[in-house]
């Protein structure tokens, strides 16, 4: 497909996911939002996994970061719930990337099955700082925001104009980073991913280039926060356990690694069968770890990246995700 | 605080470590081996206590449910190896991932076959008593603890030092690639790693169930300790899962007395720090 | 037990139900009752004791309260805030629940409360007992409503027990969250201002399970330990723990009730025989209401009722009382709160009427862990067996309201611990 395609035919999904969902049913709605948030944090979590072949243990941290500065911000100081609401999503994104530079400094120094350990204990880290530092953070209590943002016409309080802003906020990330990864600089990401010892003997700076894409993941991971802190006016430790950063990854995976798409598949997946199917049956948790094992089993380009290849879809340069995970720990 | 509270401290953190050994040495072998991390192994420790439950309720036995729980566990451990993990090849993510589904399954299963109250399993009359001297209590099953964890550390050091099959793991560790070169089946050794690590994590299920009782939840309580034993330690070396042990049941013990505000950050900023420093923790290899 | 739950007919029922448009406003006969416990994971055995002691009321009146018949859909917090609210709001816009009842954890209570303000709809909590709910920050939630208990209010009149009977020196080590702060504050509260002294605070946090540091810390010359462990092994290890220690019975063992409840005391062993504490509710309580509610619970479910299914059976009757007053019509929210706030029920734990707060003003029993034949039933089994009973307790004790008010919630640092040096 060209790209035209590509873009003309994404543009049309979106609108009709804007004008069917509001019909749907209350539930629906609410669901689709906050499918749309964590579909944020794990198109970001792609851009580590899938394209440049890192996987991290730890992405709740930065969701939690976003969500947690929102919260105390609104509840402390009164801030974020008119007009500065843009101002707390602009600190939010900033706070995902600074965490996120001062993360990669010491995440980077490891290597596959070693990155993933020291990504779960950095954001193990934050857990432990937003579980006991009770003064800030009301620790287990969590704490409870006043009520969404309002300003100008807008009233975020409803949950239909919550769901169009978090729709938009999605669009517009999956466009930045459909163009990141379309840049040189996202080419040469994957080819990092593919060939690390060719792209640094060619003279790239392998570390830079890794920092810098932990930095632009850390950003969008930080939006998703601040989203996911109105999403129910409560933020909490149980946000930032390692089981949200293990869906993260799962979402990823079952949509298909180094689709961005792929990991919005994946969120509404995981959040169907964990927040819906729970509505209709006790035995949920059987479904979903069965689907699990089933796409990891047999998918292993994950469902989106299974039909790609299927209906050839698949532009030349989308190497089987498959692989994209290997850890290069043994040099 | 005294020097009989340090006494006394170190014990109780020798004893914690020793549970913390049985698991993470079975983690640390099959990280080693394999290079997966298998976030199924909390989830083993307490189907072990479970079966051993079973056992229990059915013929009386405690000396019978160490061994066929442990047993039990390996054959799931072994199977899960065989019809999932193997068919994925070496692509670690994916198997790690996959481990993580057999977490939701096993914790469902156990609540739906076990139920969700906070059980325990009684010892044998003889260790459920105290040794007292010099004004010291001692409970004595705290001492078996680490009597088990120090014969399975021997056992498991002499078998991997001294035997055929010992050293065909030890060169799976070292390059698996070479060792697949010489003639030696590596995917056998996978297998038989994972299942040795799961029986491992079965037996610490049972034993731990006299000292931590048996509840859902164990798992996911277990497991992120045992995550900071093999980093301490290294993955793959058991000399290495010994010593992370001992750390982390010292750091655990000590770090509540002496920074109880900071209960979750002492156990975590240093294994950054450590990891950060030397990726491969204290006695890991590249 | 789920019977309502199970009706998942397959593939097709899902489909149908992802496609309905807004589901009909239910009958005006019907009260829909929206019920949030933590179903899966590691809080699942609470939630199966929250909803057996309501479904059984349930079934005892087929359903039916006064003309109204009764449906409930429960759904699964997971344990989890975030979840909590999204079902909560599932349930009020979607399926137009009368009121909505649950939550296990105070996080879950706070996450919930503000919902049912901004929704306008009945939130009944009968279990989570974060004491500001009801008092500091009630007039925040006019539709909430708490038909169990607050945290410190059986530790008022047990701190007074205590120190009339021979207590002087207690060392607490009690779990580091909100819930313990309050059990401790309570306590300590009543329990210094009859005499007693509290020389040592420790504070373990949710989960621990190995309590060895803080048993070879109790200093030597207290004369009893108050213990409320939560989370994991905790409840089944520190009192084992404590006698592998040597530390009981050389010292008195008491502690919050939850901590002896009737949901862990068939787990556990003789070491906590004379194990003091209080609650509302003692499955031994020998009044007629409640050894036919325990008799008939055990009979139907083959477990001896905790204060779980207790306070969720009282919040049944509760329930079925203002709709006899109303001739089975659902009266609407906030009428519902009032005529819930003026009721009297005699419940299996008591007689139970509320205060202006809407929190549960009720006998506040001291019970004493014995191992004997109870009931009729043929095994001598550990029983909370009740030596006191103080009647019609409040939230506020003897203490003037405003007064109590006006004081800083317990917490870590609150009431001071003057005689820990």
């Amino acid at each position: 497909m060209s790209r035209l395609a590509k873009m003309s035919a994404m543009l049309a999904l979106i609108v009709a996911v804007a004008v069917v969902t509001p019909h749907t049913t209350p539930f629906l709605l609410m669901l689709a939002t906050r499918i749309l948030i964590l579909a944020i944090l794990a198109m970001s979590l792609d851009l580590l996994l899938g394209f440049t072949g890192i996987a991290s243990l730890g992405h709740a941290a930065f969701l939690g970061l976003g969500a947690y500065m929102t919260a105390i911000l609104a509840v402390r100081f009164n801030i974020g719930l008119g007009w500065d609401f843009w101002l707390v999503m602009l600190c939010g994104i900033l706070l995902g990337a600074a965490t996120a530079a001062v993360f990669a400094v010491f995440a980077l120094r490891a290597r596959g099955v070693y990155f993933l350990m020291i990504t779960l204990a950095l954001s193990q880290c934050v857990w432990g700082l937003a579980y006991r530092w009770d003064s800030l953070t009301g620790g287990d209590n969590g704490l409870n925001l006043p009520g969404r943002p309002s300003f100008g016409p807008i009233h975020l309080g409803d949950d239909t104009a919550y769901f169009y802003l978090v729709l938009a906020l999605f669009a517009v990330s999956l466009l930045l980073l459909y163009v990141f990864v379309e840049s040189p600089f996202g080419r040469s990401l994957v080819g990092i991913r593919e060939h690390e010892t060719r792209m640094s003997v060619l003279g790239y700076n392998v570390w830079l280039h890794k920092y810098i894409v932990f930095i632009v993941s850390g950003a969008f991971a930080g939006l998703a926060g601040v989203l996911w802190a109105h999403v129910s006016s409560e933020v909490s430790p149980e946000d930032l356990t390692l089981t949200t950063s293990i869906d993260a990854l799962l979402m990823v995976v079952l949509g298909g690694p180094g689709t961005l798409l792929g990991g919005v598949l994946g969120a509404v997946i995981v959040l169907f069968l964990r927040e819906y199917l729970s509505t209709l049956v006790p035995w949920w948790p059987y479904v979903l770890g069965t689907m699990y094992i089933a796409v990891i089993s047999w998918l292993p380009d994950g469902l989106l990246g299974t039909l790609r290849q299927r209906w050839r879809l698949a532009p030349v340069d989308a190497a089987p995700p498959g692989r994209l995970a290997r850890a290069p720990d043994r040099g | 605080m005294d020097v009989h509270f340090w006494l006394l401290q170190v014990f109780n953190g020798m004893s914690y470590g020793a549970l913390l050994f049985l698991l993470g040495s079975g983690l640390s072998l099959i990280f080693g081996v394999m290079r997966i991390v298998n976030l199924a192994h909390g989830s083993f420790f307490l189907l072990g206590g479970y079966v051993a439950l079973s056992v229990i309720h059915f013929t009386g036995s405690w000396l019978l449910a160490i061994p066929i729980a442990a047993l039990a566990i390996a054959i799931i451990g072994v199977a899960m190896e065989r019809i999932f993990m193997r068919p994925l090849g070496g692509d670690q993510l994916r198997q790690v991932l996959l481990t993580f589904g057999f977490v939701l399954l096993f914790q469902q299963g156990a609540l739906d076959i076990w139920g969700g109250d906070n059980l325990f399993i009684n010892p044998p009359k003889v260790l459920a008593r105290s040794l007292v001297f010099g004004g010291y209590y001692l409970p004595l099953y705290r001492i078996f603890l680490i009597g088990v964890a120090v014969t399975i550390g021997v056992v498991l050091s002499w078998v991997l030092d001294r035997t055929r099959v010992g050293a065909t793991v030890r060169a799976t560790v070292d390059d698996a690639q070479m060792a697949r070169g010489i003639g030696i089946d590596t995917s056998r050794v996978s297998m038989a790693t994972f299942g040795l690590g799961a029986l491992l994590a079965g037996l610490g299920g049972v034993i731990g169930g006299g000292f931590l009782g048996v509840y859902p939840g164990l798992d996911s309580d277990m497991l992120p300790l045992s995550f900071a034993v093999v980093i301490i330690g290294g993955m793959g070396s058991l000399t290495g899962a010994a010593i992370g042990a001992i750390v982390v049941g010292l750091l655990d013990n000590f770090g509540q007395v002496l920074f109880p505000q900071a209960a979750y950050f002492t156990l975590y900023a240093p294994l950054v720090l450590l990891l950060a420093v030397k990726p491969t923790g204290l006695f890991g290899r590249e | 037990m789920t019977a309502k739950w199970f009706r998942l007919a397959g593939l097709p029922a899902i489909l149908a139900a992802l496609f309905t448009l807004a589901a009909p406003r239910a009958n005006a006969r019907d009260l829909t009752i929206g019920v949030l416990w933590p179903v899966t994971g590691p809080l699942a055995q609470i939630a199966t004791d929250s909803i057996n002691g309501f479904q059984m009321y349930l079934d005892e009146h087929k359903d039916n309260f006064h003309g109204a018949t009764v449906k409930v859909i429960i759904a699964d917090t997971q344990a989890k805030p975030a979840a909590a609210v999204l079902q909560a709001e599932k349930l009020i816009k979607q399926n137009h629940v009368d009121m909505l009842i649950g939550g296990v954890l105070a996080s879950t209570g706070y996450a919930l409360a503000p919902v049912s303000t901004r929704e306008k709809v009945v939130y009944i909590s009968s279990i989570a007992a974060s004491d500001d709910l009801t008092q500091r920050d009630a007039a925040k939630y006019p539709y909430f409503m708490r038909t169990g208990w607050s945290s410190s209010q059986p530790e008022h009149p047990f701190g007074e027990w205590a120190c009339q009977n021979g207590i002087k020196k207690v060392v607490t080590i009690a779990a580091d969250y909100a819930f313990g702060y309050e059990t401790v504050g309570g306590f300590q509260q009543a329990f210094e201002a009859c005499g007693g002294k509290i020389i040592q605070k420790m504070w373990p946090p949710i989960g621990t399970s190995d309590f060895s540091p803080y048993i070879s810390s109790i200093k030597a010359d207290a004369d009893a330990v108050f213990i409320l462990p939560v989370g994991g092994a905790g409840p089944l290890q520190l009192p084992r723990q404590l006698q592998g220690a040597g530390i009981i019975p050389g010292k008195r063992l008491i502690g919050c009730g939850t901590a002896f409840d009737e949901f862990i005391l068939p787990q556990m062993g003789d070491e906590v025989v004379g194990a003091v504490s209080a609650l509302q509710w003692s499955a031994a309580l020998q009044t007629p209401e409640a050894i036919a509610f325990v008799k008939a619970y055990r009979a139907k479910y083959g477990k001896v009722p905790s204060y779980f299914s207790e306070s969720n059976y009282t919040t049944a009757m509760m329930i079925d009382e203002v709709m006899k007053e109303t001739n089975g019509q659902w009266p609407g929210g906030e009428k519902f709160i009032s005529m819930l706030t003026a009721l009297k029920v005699n419940a299996p734990r008591g007689p139970v009427s509320f205060d202006d707060m809407r929190n549960p003003v009720q006998n506040i029993y001291v019970r004493k862990v014995e191992k004997e034949k109870l009931d009729g039933y043929p095994n001598p089994e550990l029983w909370n067996v009740v030596t006191k009973t103080y009647p019609d307790v409040s939230q506020f004790w003897n203490y003037n309201k405003a007064d109590y008010l006006k004081q800083p919630v317990y917490s870590r640092t609150y009431p001071p611990c003057d005689n820990c040096k």
